[in-house]
């Protein structure tokens, strides 16, 4: 899950490609076009690196953070089965976060501190994982429909410029095709059950809709900012196509379960073939982003803890003549 | 403020204010090259890296993050530093390999002289 990197529309800092060597710049722009990628040896303006760190890193944390919501779900799962499958699951998401942890690391920022960045509230998250999944109705809609938007962005980023990113979104995509079909069958599940599962179901969808409508992000603004960045293949969609995208493809699929959604103007405009809704609540996203949100502070504390409960046994492991250097793809 | 389901803050009572020490260097150690070999007879394939302290720890967790799915038949894993590659500026030291069509066998056609000789000779 989920790489929709949150830019904050306050930050003026290396917006401008000033300073580059036009020749490079331009040899670079033309591979780009050419549809080649990028690989982490080449030469690349000091903004594309910094944006697709910023990314990638986001992306890298959102998985670890996601794997939190559904963890605590596995030891009440109900039966053995959907234990066994949301382990695997689960252990996906910490797996994709090293792939992405990996590719962010090939363009010069060292793993450690990505996680000291991560810890400290420093770098975002997806905004969605700091609400809680309080039921196990929760845990199937986050496979499910949460995961649906991820495989949107996701799959949207795999065909950007830059090699490794797009190497690892590959592995992870394929991946997520189960989560989807996982989150699925435990959704129709609880929606073809009794009374009782149905209402669960209802009452899960009910509380997600507004974080799902927060998953791709504000409207974006048009800026020459994102402009150079749609350029250079690091931002592949905006955030209102990629949301649009997403309701084409799940509201049919949610009513068809005759399942209800908490927004009375959600339609399809068959004159425009676009979907109306009601703007979220973007003050809350901002909220809650900003570390003011219902889990904020215990995705991090178990982070925190994790990092630092398992830190004697990594120092008693490492080897002494340990030597960093940077990986190659 | 809701109650917590995890039971390392419901259970385990973790400070959630609580702050560590940042990771310091190595702390997620160095990094190995990953080759995956799907069946016997089949090349290794380099497939991504992990991060661990040694050789041995690395093909464990490659084993974890590369082979979760599908089949496999070995892994090799080898220190990042060990790698030496060429650079990507210099890719056009290899341009030239297209117009050696000498080395391809395609381009060796015999038929039309056998043709023609027979044909001088009156067959
Ligand atoms: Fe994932
Ligand atoms: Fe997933």
């Amino acid at each position: 899950m989920y790489g929709n990197a949150y830019i904050d529309p306050k930050d003026q800092k290396g917006k401008t490609v000033e300073g580059e060597d036009p020749v490079k710049l331009a040899e670079f722009e033309a591979r780009i076009l050419a549809g080649e990628k990028i690989e982490p040896q080449d030469w690349m303006p000091a903004l594309y690196r910094k944006q697709l760190i910023r990314m990638i890193e986001q992306h890298a944390h959102s998985e670890i953070i996601g794997a939190l919501p559904e963890g605590t779900w596995i030891t009440r799962a109900p039966g053995f089965r959907r234990k066994l499958a949301l382990m695997a699951k689960v252990q996906d998401e910490v797996g994709h976060a090293q792939l992405l942890y990996s590719a962010a690391e090939t363009l010069g920022k060292p793993r450690e501190d990505m996680i000291n960045d991560l810890i400290t509230g420093k770098s975002k998250y997806s905004n969605v994982f700091n609400y809680p999944a309080i039921t196990w109705a929760d845990s199937a809609i986050i496979a499910w429909l949460i995961d649906a938007g991820a495989i949107v962005n996701q799959l949207a980023n795999s065909k950007g410029s830059y090699g490794p990113y797009c190497r690892a979104l590959e592995r992870i995509c394929y991946e997520e095709s189960f989560h989807l079909k996982y989150g699925h069958d435990n959704v129709v599940h609880l929606a073809t059950g009794t009374a009782k599962q149905r209402q669960m179901v209802q009452e899960a969808l009910t509380r997600w809709w507004q974080p799902i409508m927060h998953f791709f992000g504000p409207p974006d603004r048009v800026s020459v900012h994102t402009e150079v960045l749609m350029k250079w293949k690091v931002k592949m969609m905006s955030n209102d196509d990629m949301r649009q995208q997403y309701l084409d493809m799940y509201v049919p699929k949610i009513w068809d379960l005759g399942l209800e959604l908490p927004d009375p103007n959600l339609r399809k405009n068959e004159e425009t073939g676009k979907w109306e809704y009601t703007e979220p609540d973007w003050d809350e996203f901002k909220r809650v982003i900003n570390g003011d949100g219902p889990c904020n502070a215990e995705r991090l504390a178990v982070r925190r803890m994790a990092e630092e409960k398992g830190r004697w046994v990594r120092r008693a492991i490492l080897g002494e003549d340990a030597k960093y250097s940077v990986p190659f793809a | 403020m809701h109650k917590s389901l995890d039971p390392r803050v419901n259970r385990a009572a973790l400070d959630v204010e609580q702050q560590i020490e940042p990771l310091g260097e190595l702390d997620q150690f160095q990094t190995f090259e990953v080759f995956h070999q799907k069946k016997r007879g089949q090349q290794h394939v380099h497939v991504g890296i992990v991060h661990a302290p040694n050789a041995n720890m690395a093909l464990l967790y490659a084993k974890e993050q590369y082979s979760r799915r599908g089949t496999t038949a070995n892994l090799w894993v080898c220190p990042s530093s060990c790698v030496t590659a060429t650079e990507y500026f210099d890719e056009d030291i290899f341009e030239t390999t297209n117009e050696k069509t000498y080395r391809d066998p395609a381009v060796y056609k015999v038929m039309d002289r056998i043709k023609a000789y027979k044909e001088r000779q009156g067959k």
